[in-house]
Parts: C-alpha cells; sequence; structure tokens
C-alpha cells in the first residue's frame, strides 16, 4: 500500500474507531493516542524515504475518479508539502495530550472531540497531498466541517459565532478560487482540446497563457489563501476562532490549518500563474509587510492571551508572504520553513498560554501576574516559546526569519527593511507579554481567587500567602506535571535542534523551492561572487 | 623571547588594513577549539535542566566550567602565539546553507579573539568564584542548602559566558550576531535575575529591546554585505571589501555602529545600561563592564578594514564616542546609588574605547587595550562595590555610607586601587590606556583633534570629579550608616566579605595595577595585535606629544580637588540637596534620555498599539460584519427554502462564486 495514502487513511480509521468508542473515554483517549503515533512514525518513515533533489513529486499515486473532467485521486509529496505533513503529525499527539483533560463544554465527550481531530488531521494531510486541483478545492472545503464542529461545539462562550465566521470566510474564499481552478480547467481545454484538473499538466498549460488569464487565475486564488493564512485586512477571523476554539484546536487552526494557505500560493499560485505572480508581487508584499507590522501593533496592544497568540501569527504570515513573493530561493526557502518553525514556536505558545488559562480559568491577561515565582517551569516554557516567537538566534524561528530577510533584501530592499522592524516589534509583545504574567509580585485575580481546593499545592516552597484576607488559604497554583512536560519537551527541543542544525528541514525544502522558482521563471540574484 | 621576534614579522608583512592570510586550524589544540564554548554552555544545560538535584554543587560546576575554559584558552593562546601570526580558521558544520548563501558555524583564532576569549573566562572565573559567596544567601536571607536561585544564577552565568564567547570566536558575522543576541538574553535573565521586583523585570525588558533596536542596524549590515558580495563571513568580506562601492561602505559602517551602540550603551542608546544594575553585582561587573558592553567595541575593531575605507564612518564613531563619554561623566556626577554612578562611569569608559576605535588605525589597538585594562579596574570597582554592599544590608545609597575603610580593608583596598587606575594615576593601568587615546584624539587634523581631544580631557577631569566623591561618599568622612537605618528597616553592620570574595577582588586589583604597565611595556599588546588590525599609526598631533600627560593629569587633578572640596571638607546632607542648578537637575533626570525615549517611542507605540487594537475590533472586523450583515439581507429572499445561519450565507456566496466564474469564463476565452 502506498505510504502516503496510509497516512491519509490512518487517522482516517482512527477516528472511526475512536467514535465507536466515544461513550467509553478510558478506550478512547488511549486509542486515539495510539492512532496519533503510529502516524507519527509513519511521517517518519515519509521523511527518511523522501529523497531531496529527486522527483518533483514524490511517494505519488494515482486513481481515476471523474475522467470525463479529468478528475483524478492523485496524490504525491514535494519537500514543502512533507514538512507539512511532519508538522501535523508531530503536533497531534502533542494537542490529544494536551486535551487529555481539558475541561470540555457540557454534554461533549472527549472520544467525539479526539475523533473530529483525528478527521481534521486526515483531511489536512489529503490536501497537502493532492496533486489535482479540483480535488484540493474539494478537501479545501471539506476541511472546514469536522473545523466547525470542533470550534462551534467545544469552544468558548461565543463559539458559534467564531464558528460561522471561520466557515464563512474561509467557504468564501474557497469559492472564488472554484472559479479560478475552473478557469484553468477551461483554459486548458481550449488550448489542448481536453479539460484536465491535473496540477502538472495544468502547470505547463497555464505557463504560456496571456497575463489576463493569468491574473484572473491569480486572483482567485489569491482570495481563498490570503484568508487562510491570514492577511492583513482578511484576519479577522482568526483572532475569534483562536479566542474561542479550545486550545489544542487553536493549536491546529494556527499551526496547521493557516499554512494551507501559504502552503497555496507555493504549490498553485506560483507554478500556475508564473507572470501574474511576478505583476503582483508588490501587491503581496505590501500586504506581507503591514500583515508584520500591524500584526506585531495589535499583538503589543491585547487584552487577551489567545487573541495575542492569533495577531502574533498574522505578523509571522506577513514574513511568510514576503519570503515567497521577493523571489530568491533564500527568502522562499526561508519563508516555508518558517511554516514549520511556526507551527512549532506557536504551537508551543498556544499549548503553554492554554496551561496557564488551565490554572487560572480566565484568559484575560490583567488576570495574571508574577507566576514566575511559584510556578518556574511554566515560566521558563513561556519564555521558551517567546524566545523562538521573537526569532533569537539560536532558536528554530531565527532561520527562517532571517533567510526570508536577507533574502528578500537582496530584490526588495525597502519592505525587506520595514519588515526588520518587525523583529523590535516582537521583542516588546514577547517580552511584555512575559513580564505581565510571569514577572513582578504575584497578582490577579486569576490567581489570586484560586484559593485552595483539593488540587492545591502542599509543598510549603510552592505555596504563596494569597496576601488578600483569608490568612491561610493558599492558591491552587501548581507548576508543570509531568503530562504537561512531556507535550512541551519534543517542541522546546526542536526548538534549539533546528535552531543551531536546520539543515534537515533546509535540505528537503531547497529543491522543492529550486522547483518552484524555475517554474516562475525567476533566478535569484547575482552577487559578484557566491560562496563563502 | 622568540614569541617577540615572530611578533616582529608579523608587523612587517602585515599590511595596513590589508586582508591577512587565514588558515586552517592546525594541531589538537587549535582542532578542539569549540571546547572553549562548548564547556560553559554544557554547564549552563546541566545547570538549568537538573534542578533542584543540582542545588548543592552547582555553583561549583558553574565555577569548573568557566575555570576550564580559561585554561583551554590558556593552551590555546600558546598554541598560537609563537607560531606565524596568520588568523587559524575552524570549520565545524555547514549552518544555514541555501544555495549561494552558505553560512558556517567556525570559529576565528586570532589575536583579537584570543584576547578576547582570555579575557572573557579569565575576569569571567574570578566573577564566578566571587559568586559564591555573593550570592550564598537567597532573597530571604536564607544560607546554602536548596538555594535554587545560586544554581539558577550560576546557569545564566555560565550561559552568558558561552554566548559571548560564541560571539568573539566566530567567524562570520552571523555568528557573531548569533553570540551577539545570546548575549542579550543572558543579560536579559540576569538582570531581570530578581523577576518578582517590578523595577528588575521592567529593566530587563528595556534593556532587550533596546539591543533589538541596535540589532537591527546589525542585521540590516549582514543583509546588505550579503546583497554585495555574497558572503558573510569575515576573511571573505575583508578580502573583497574593496569591491564595494563608498556609499556601500558608509552604510555598512553606520549600521554596524547603531548595533554596536546598542550593545555598548553609547548615545543614543544608553539608557538602559543604568537601569541594568537591577541585576545582581556580579553581573554588573562581568556583563554590564568587563565583557558584553564592550562587544560593540569587538564589532567595530573586528570589522576595521572596513572602517578604515571610511573616513566619515570613522568620525561619526569618535563623535559617537566622545559625546557618550561626556554624558556618562556627567550624569555619573549627580547620582548617589553607587552602582549607578559606576554604571555610568562604564558608559562613559566604553566612550573612550569607542572614540579610539573611531579613529581609524590610529585607534583600534589602543581602543581594544583600554577595553582591557577596563576590563581590570572595572570589574574590581564592582566587585568592591557588591562587597561594600554584602556588608551594608544591600544599600547601595552612598549618602548611608562613610568611613566605610576601617570596617573594610580589604574592600577599600582593592577599591582604591581600581579608582586610581580608572582616573589615570600614573603607572596603573588606567593611566596607560587612556593617555594613549587622548593623544591619539589629538592627533587628528584640524578642529577634530581639539574637539575630540579636548572632550578626552574634559572628561579624565569630570572622571577624577566623579569617582573621588563616590570614593570619599564610601569609605571616608563622617559614619552616616550609624544613626540610619537600610532600606529594609534594619541596622547597619559593615562587614568585611568572606574570603571566596575577596580572593578575586585582591586578583582584580594586581591587574589593575600590572596590566597596563605589562601591555605597554615594548608596545606588547598593540604589536600582539597589529595582524589583526592593522599596524598602529601615530598622527602628529596638534599639541606637542609632551605636553598632552599633564594636561590630563592637570584637569584630572583638578577634579579630585573639586571633589574634595565639595563633599570632602564638609558633612555631606542625608539626602541630596534640591535647590541645585539646571544642570545638576538634567544630570539627574539622566540627561533627559528616558523622557526624550519615552516621548518618541514608548508614548507612540503604545498610543499606536491601542488605536490599532480599537480600528482592527471596530474598523476592519466592522466593516466585515457589516458587509457579512448586507449579504444576509440581501439572502432574505432566498430563506423561504433555506433554513439555518450558515446555509443561507453559503448560498448567497454560491451564487457570488457562479457569477466570478462567468466572468473569468468570458475574459479567459481566447
Amino acid at each position: 500500500m502506498n505510504l502516503l495514502l496510509a497516512l491519509i487513511l490512518l487517522p482516517l480509521l482512527g477516528a472511526i474507531v475512536v467514535a465507536l468508542l466515544r461513550g467509553n473515554e478510558r478506550a478512547a483517549k488511549p486509542v486515539a493516542l495510539g492512532f496519533s503515533l503510529v502516524e507519527l512514525v509513519l511521517a517518519a518513515v515519509a521523511w527518511l524515504s523522501y529523497q531531496p533533489g529527486g522527483a518533483r513529486l514524490q511517494l505519488s499515486g494515482s486513481v481515476e475518479w471523474i475522467p470525463q473532467y479529468g478528475i483524478s485521486l492523485s496524490f504525491g509529496l514535494d519537500g514543502i508539502a512533507l514538512v507539512m505533513v511532519a508538522v501535523i503529525a508531530l503536533l497531534m499527539p502533542l494537542v490529544l495530550g494536551f486535551s487529555w483533560r481539558e475541561r470540555l463544554p457540557a454534554e461533549r465527550s472527549r472520544g467525539g472531540f479526539f475523533a473530529l481531530l483525528l478527521v481534521e488531521q486526515a483531511l489536512t494531510v489529503a490536501v497537502f497531498a493532492t496533486t489535482d486541483l479540483f480535488v484540493f478545492y474539494v478537501l479545501f472545503e471539506i476541511m472546514l466541517i469536522p473545523m466547525y464542529f470542533l470550534i462551534g461545539g467545544y469552544g468558548g462562550s461565543r463559539r458559534q459565532y467564531a464558528a460561522v465566521k471561520f466557515f464563512l470566510y474561509s467557504f468564501l474564499g474557497g469559492l472564488i478560487m472554484l472559479a479560478s481552478a475552473i478557469g484553468a480547467y477551461s483554459y486548458a481545454a481550449s488550448v489542448t482540446g481536453r479539460g484536465t484538473f491535473d496540477w502538472a499538466t495544468l502547470r505547463g498549460v497555464l505557463a504560456d497563457a496571456p497575463t489576463s488569464v493569468q491574473v484572473w487565475i491569480f486572483l482567485g486564488f489569491f482570495a481563498a489563501f490570503a484568508i487562510k493564512a491570514p492577511l492583513v485586512p482578511l484576519h479577522t477571523w482568526l483572532p475569534d476562532a483562536t479566542e474561542q476554539a479550545p486550545i489544542g484546536v487553536a493549536v491546529i487552526v494556527v499551526g496547521v490549518l493557516d499554512k494551507v494557505g501559504t502552503f497555496g500560493f507555493l504549490r498553485y499560485s506560483l507554478p500556475l500563474a508564473p507572470e501574474a505572480s511576478q505583476l503582483l508581487a508588490p501587491l503581496v508584499l505590501t500586504l506581507g509587510v503591514i500583515g508584520v507590522l500591524y500584526g506585531s501593533l495589535q499583538a503589543f496592544g491585547q487584552t487577551d492571551l489567545k487573541r495575542f497568540i492569533a495577531y502574533v501569527s498574522i505578523a509571522h504570515f506577513g514574513f511568510i508572504a514576503l519570503g515567497i513573493f521577493a523571489f530568491t530561493s533564500q527568502a522562499q526557502v526561508g519563508a516555508a520553513s518558517y511554516m514549520v518553525n511556526h507551527s512549532i514556536a506557536t504551537g508551543m505558545l498556544v499549548l503553554v498560554i492554554g496551561m496557564i488559562i488551565a490554572r487560572g480559568g480566565s484568559s484575560r491577561i490583567a488576570d495574571y501576574g508574577g507566576m514566575a515565582r511559584v510556578t518556574p517551569v511554566l515560566a521558563g516554557m513561556l519564555l521558551i516559546a517567546g524566545l523562538s516567537t521573537l526569532s533569537l538566534p539560536g532558536t528554530n524561528s531565527f532561520i527562517s526569519e532571517f533567510l526570508v530577510l536577507i533574502g528578500s533584501f537582496a530584490t526588495r530592499p525597502v519592505f525587506a527593511i520595514l519588515a526588520t522592524i518587525g523583529m523590535v516589534l516582537a521583542a516588546v509583545y514577547v517580552l511584555r507579554l512575559y513580564q505581565r504574567v510571569m514577572q513582578g509580585p504575584l497578582s490577579g485575580t486569576a490567581l489570586l481567587d484560586s484559593v485552595g481546593g483539593p488540587g492545591a499545592a502542599t509543598d510549603p516552597e510552592v505555596a504563596v500567602d494569597s496576601g488578600s484576607g483569608s490568612g491561610a488559604s493558599r492558591l491552587a497554583l501548581r507548576d508543570l506535571d509531568g503530562r504537561e512536560i512531556g507535550v512541551l519537551a519534543p517542541l522546546v527541543v526542536l526548538i534549539v535542534l533546528l535552531g543551531l542544525y536546520p539543515a534537515p528541514v533546509l535540505d528537503v525544502i531547497t529543491p522543492s523551492v529550486e522547483a518552484t522558482m524555475s517554474e516562475v521563471g525567476v533566478t535569484d540574484p547575482v552577487t559578484s561572487q557566491g560562496g563563502n | 623571547m622568540d614569541q617577540r621576534n615572530g611578533l616582529e614579522d608579523g608587523v612587517t608583512t602585515s599590511m595596513l588594513a590589508a586582508p591577512e592570510p587565514v588558515q586552517a586550524a592546525q594541531g589538537a589544540i587549535q582542532n578542539n577549539a569549540w571546547l572553549i564554548i562548548a564547556i560553559p554552555l554544557l554547564g549552563a544545560a546541566v545547570l538549568l535542566l537538573a534542578g533542584r538535584r543540582a542545588n548543592g554543587w552547582g555553583h561549583l560546576l558553574g565555577c569548573a566550567t568557566v575555570i576550564a575554559s580559561f585554561g583551554y584558552a590558556l593552551a590555546l593562546f600558546t598554541s598560537v602565539g609563537g607560531a606565524e601570526q596568520a588568523a587559524r580558521s575552524l570549520h565545524l558544520f555547514s549552518w544555514i546553507p541555501v544555495n549561494s548563501l552558505q553560512v558556517d558555524f567556525g570559529l576565528r583564532i586570532d589575536p583579537l579573539s584570543l584576547v578576547f576569549v582570555l579575557l572573557i573566562t579569565g575576569v569571567g572565573a574570578l566573577i564566578h568564584i566571587y559568586s559564591i559567596g555573593y550570592m550564598a544567601h537567597d532573597q530571604q536571607g536564607r544560607v546554602g542548602r536548596g538555594n535554587t536561585e545560586r544554581r539558577r544564577f550560576f546557569g545564566y552565568l555560565n550561559l552568558f559566558v558561552a554566548a559571548m564567547l560564541i560571539l568573539v570566536l566566530g567567524n562570520s558575522f552571523v555568528t557573531l550576531y548569533l553570540g551577539w543576541e545570546g548575549v542579550g538574553l543572558a543579560s536579559y535573565l540576569l538582570i531581570g535575575f530578581w523577576q518578582q521586583r517590578p523595577s528588575a523585570a521592567g529593566a530587563a525588558t528595556k534593556a532587550f529591546v533596546m539591543n533589538r533596536v541596535g540589532d537591527v542596524g546589525l542585521a540590516l549590515a549582514i543583509f546588505l554585505l550579503y546583497a554585495r558580495l555574497g558572503t558573510t563571513q569575515y576573511s571573505e568580506v575583508f578580502a573583497r571589501a574593496g569591491e564595494l562601492s563608498t556609499g556601500t561602505v558608509l552604510a555598512i559602517s553606520l549600521l554596524l555602529l547603531l548595533g554596536a551602540c546598542g550593545k555598548s550603551g553609547q548615545v543614543p542608546l544608553q539608557a538602559w545600561l543604568p537601569d541594568a544594575m537591577e541585576g545582581p553585582t556580579p553581573v554588573s561587573a562581568l556583563i554590564h563592564a568587563a565583557t558584553m558592553v564592550t562587544a560593540g567595541v569587538y564589532l567595530i575593531a573586528r570589522a576595521n578594514p572596513l572602517y578604515t575605507m571610511t573616513e566619515t564612518g570613522q568620525l561619526v564613531v569618535a563623535i559617537v564616542g566622545a559625546v557618550t563619554l561626556l554624558v556618562g561623566c556627567v550624569i555619573g556626577c549627580a547620582y548617589d546609588d553607587i552602582k549607578k554612578v559606576l554604571a555610568y562611569s562604564t558608559v562613559s569608559q566604553i566612550g573612550y574605547m569607542m572614540l579610539a576605535v573611531g579613529l581609524g588605525p590610529a585607534g583600534y589597538a589602543l581602543g581594544i587595550m583600554h577595553l582591557l585594562t577596563h576590563g581590570f579596574f572595572k570589574a574590581a570597582l564592582f566587585l568592591g562595590a557588591g562587597s561594600v554592599m554584602h556588608g551594608m544590608r544591600d544599600e547601595v545609597d552612598m549618602r548611608k555610607f562613610g568611613g566605610l575603610y576601617r570596617y573594610m580593608p580589604i574592600t577599600f583596598a582593592t577599591f582604591a586601587v581600581g579608582y586610581l587606575a580608572l582616573i589615570g594615576f600614573p603607572f596603573l593601568s588606567g593611566y596607560y590606556s587612556k593617555e594613549a587615546i587622548i593623544a591619539a584624539a589629538f592627533g587628528e587634523p584640524g578642529w577634530q583633534g581639539w574637539a575630540l581631544g579636548g572632550a578626552a580631557v574634559l572628561g579624565a577631569g569630570l572622571t577624577a570629579f566623579y569617582m573621588t566623591r563616590l570614593m570619599l561618599l564610601t569609605f571616608f568622612g563622617e559614619r552616616r550608616w550609624q544613626h540610619r537605618t537600610a532600606s529594609d528597616g534594619g541596622e547597619f553592620h559593615p562587614h568585611e566579605s568572606p574570603p571566596v570574595m575577596t580572593g578575586p577582588m585582591i586578583v582584580l586589583g594586581i591587574g589593575s595595577v600590572a596590566a597596563g604597565f605589562l601591555f605597554t611595556s615594548g608596545e606588547r599588546l598593540v604589536h600582539f595585535l597589529s595582524p589583526a588590525l592593522g599596524e598602529l599609526q601615530e598622527g602628529h598631533t596638534v599639541l606637542p606629544h609632551s605636553v598632552i600627560p599633564v594636561f590630563t593629569l592637570g584637569f584630572s587633578a583638578l577634579g579630585v580637588l573639586v571633589a574634595w572640596l565639595v563633599v570632602g571638607r564638609r558633612p555631606v546632607p542625608e539626602t541630596a540637596p534640591s535647590r541645585v542648578s539646571p544642570l545638576v537637575r538634567a544630570a539627574r533626570a539622566d540627561l533627559y534620555g528616558n523622557a526624550l525615549n519615552r516621548a518618541v517611542a514608548v508614548r507612540p507605540t503604545v498610543g499606536l498599539a491601542d488605536g490599532l487594537a480599537r480600528f482592527d475590533r471596530v474598523g476592519v472586523d466592522g466593516a466585515v460584519n457589516g458587509v457579512a450583515t448586507t449579504l444576509g439581507a440581501a439572502s432574505q429572499v432566498l430563506r423561504r427554502w433555506q433554513t439555518g445561519f450558515v446555509r443561507s450565507y453559503a448560498m448567497s456566496m454560491l451564487v457570488g462564486g457562479v457569477l466570478l466564474v462567468a466572468a473569468l469564463l468570458s475574459v479567459g476565452t481566447p
């Protein structure tokens, strides 16, 4: 059986099994985790069997579906899709681990929750793997359904509003993309006499299409992808979705789902509309830089922990857009690796913030203060996630941000210089958040009101008198337990490892980016002498 | 010494600013030089990950790693020192390889990096040892067992040493950048070490953010170098610097200077450094005096082939240095907080170093020499201040000190030596290094010589004033603490610190005395550095050479005298007098540096962020929701056969989608 097909079907199978077990939470949870771990192993095998510099699409397979319209269920991975499949395979067990004991709304079963997450994983892997434009569209829309239920069924108090908003935004973008897909199909039909949705064939046909056709196709795709990987001003669904979604779902939304947008730019917009991509690059670059600055300032101005994450992501998507449309291999490799590194860094940030909220029961920043003294490990984890978020050299995100900036400086210096200001703003919003939540004296209603119940700290070193009122009361504030540390530890290791030795990711991504660059017909600007 | 012969050969063969030959590292000692970095890095990892288990022995491990690095550095120094003067490069692994951008992780072992490695590990080891005593008490004053804070402290300190070593040993601008922000992180962690104090937390954030402003400069310089030369490695950049246009060289030199200003607390990015005194005093000694804050000077000295090409760039560096040295002196005169005075003194002394490296080939080596002597005497002064605080319940207000020489004789003696070295007392280390800079400043042509030299001499006088004031307030005069209480309400019982603290102070005191003579006899240091920095050029000074020391010493003596007249002869008021001249008031307000930052950067940013947050909710999201509502209203028509919110929206959008498809097809048909 094709490995890639297994990667798609295994989580689906897992979802069915878990859904059947959903009445029995004690069985459903380990089964779901087991499936996600096997999936992780499969992804690792796929990574190892992938040959960088080999065929454009690997592990590929194809089955005819609707031959009269040239639609087939064909799959294959390039380096960029491979790393995204690996990222979701990595994040899913961590998300399940985090959600192991998370409070869910009444009447909702954890088995159902885990089953939906596995369905979402299967669809996401498929959307990265498909090489048929029509199937891509279908999956792009179907993906919304489990997510709609995950947010709308398991989220916070305004979950219905957020879920509908999320759904409508993405759905609308998808429809506009469908228009482009059909346009591409009919153009191929008019040129070759036979319409097709096959990505590789379309690429060859559309490369010679007149610019006006390309521009329309580009704009259709752009609407879908700019909503998905939210570019300002199409971003406002994300803060609501992130705020209302359960933490585990928020990890998937900002960690993986959004990346379908940036992935779409690389896989569809650029090769299918090469001339238009270059023509309209200034538009995307402008939106990207606005995203960096606007998202950063927004993140700084937020009063809610989860909305903070959303705006941080918006800023980072600005960097990714900049990297893709600067058209140098460094910037584009930076952007593609940013997709991985943002998932790791922001994924960890969301999880840590989830652990903070699990303790204080509030997502308002002002409800926290001075936690570091009581929960030093939690504080350290927030700092590590934060440092990666602000792209400190030595962390994974630095490699990507550095590549994006140094690569785009060569062709688009003004945009690169403006985006570099985002470096300072990132330090401001990350450290300010850390200062408010972790440093200073213990304060904030979320912490001081959490007076000891059964889970209260008993270690005198950890317990702190709440100071306000009831004398001997102790805070129900505990540092991370073994499960939580286990959830975060793999991400910490990757943050440091990929910061100091990014070659494993870069080596896989670079050939695919080079292929994309040559499909667009651009080359790196010539410096007087390459290499060192 | 045959070493001298080798050095002299090196001098004759190495042309000014010419690219020096770079050879691969040879022998086991050079090939394993990465251990110098890896050992303290491993120490940091163990200390921070082991948790409470390591509380009992963590401080010993922390010291051992740095001492081991120092030992290795000495061995490396010996292995390189006698051989020919080529820089050695050690390739470790390919770090960021993407097509034409090939950033290697490699080390460059040359005289410049070697003196820094010795300074960092040597002074670093002493300060680690001192910290065993200084950090023995935790915040509650408890001693010994279960001292989590001290273990964490040593973990951060080890992390700092490793990052600083990467900074100076890296062989490209990108590895420098890794160390550069790495020390920024360590500095952030250590300034905010007592993080429950809001002031410490605020100071830490401020330091990191202001450094990041500078880092933008450094980053852009790297981007520009890569865009023009396709490389970021020192040997390549310097060998091919001639291909750069004059404008590019100037831009790079100014961008690097911005980075240097951030890290080294130079005007206009100086305001974070005095606040950094919120950290424990050993941190102030190691990071915010002896090593990290001098990284800016290192950067400019390292990039000397670029600066030598641009006179304008040099002049800007020199002016920044001259302005900063005066600003530091003036503010230093106004503070009563012993650590803040020393902090502004550091700002000012780094100003001297900047001035020196801004003089081009006439000053690179002099800047490094002052950096080294300053490393000794300023570390001695800070450790002395820490010892005073240790014996005075962490009090820092000098108005509560007085007459302490009797209670802390060793602290007094080592502090006094550091003091004399700093004010340039003849034949102590600071005398040699500062005198040389002042003479070189006067060597600049025309008005520049007078302006830069004049500022340097004036600074020497002011330095003598504020340091004498500090000495008199702290160690001499009335024992003002006898009838006062400490900030925590307790009584003062001044006492000498334990040997584990006084030992390092004595060693640094000896260094403060001897370093200058050792470095200058036979121009040893200048010759040693010449392969990396080019040969020292001496210009014709606008004043006769023999007059300058007289001039400087005269100003310094005047400073001492005025200080004695102001604070030595009269009783010291308990609180600072409030009826003072506008200049004093301005100095007490840091010459309005913080006010300026607030007005120019902080308030606009906060205002903008708050405004934008509202705009995003009401404006952008409002508009979107408005459109959605309109569409919803339009689709009311369809609601007859459609139930449910989502489906009605979906339908209206489907219609839109179909319209678009139609539009596209009509356009797309050839």
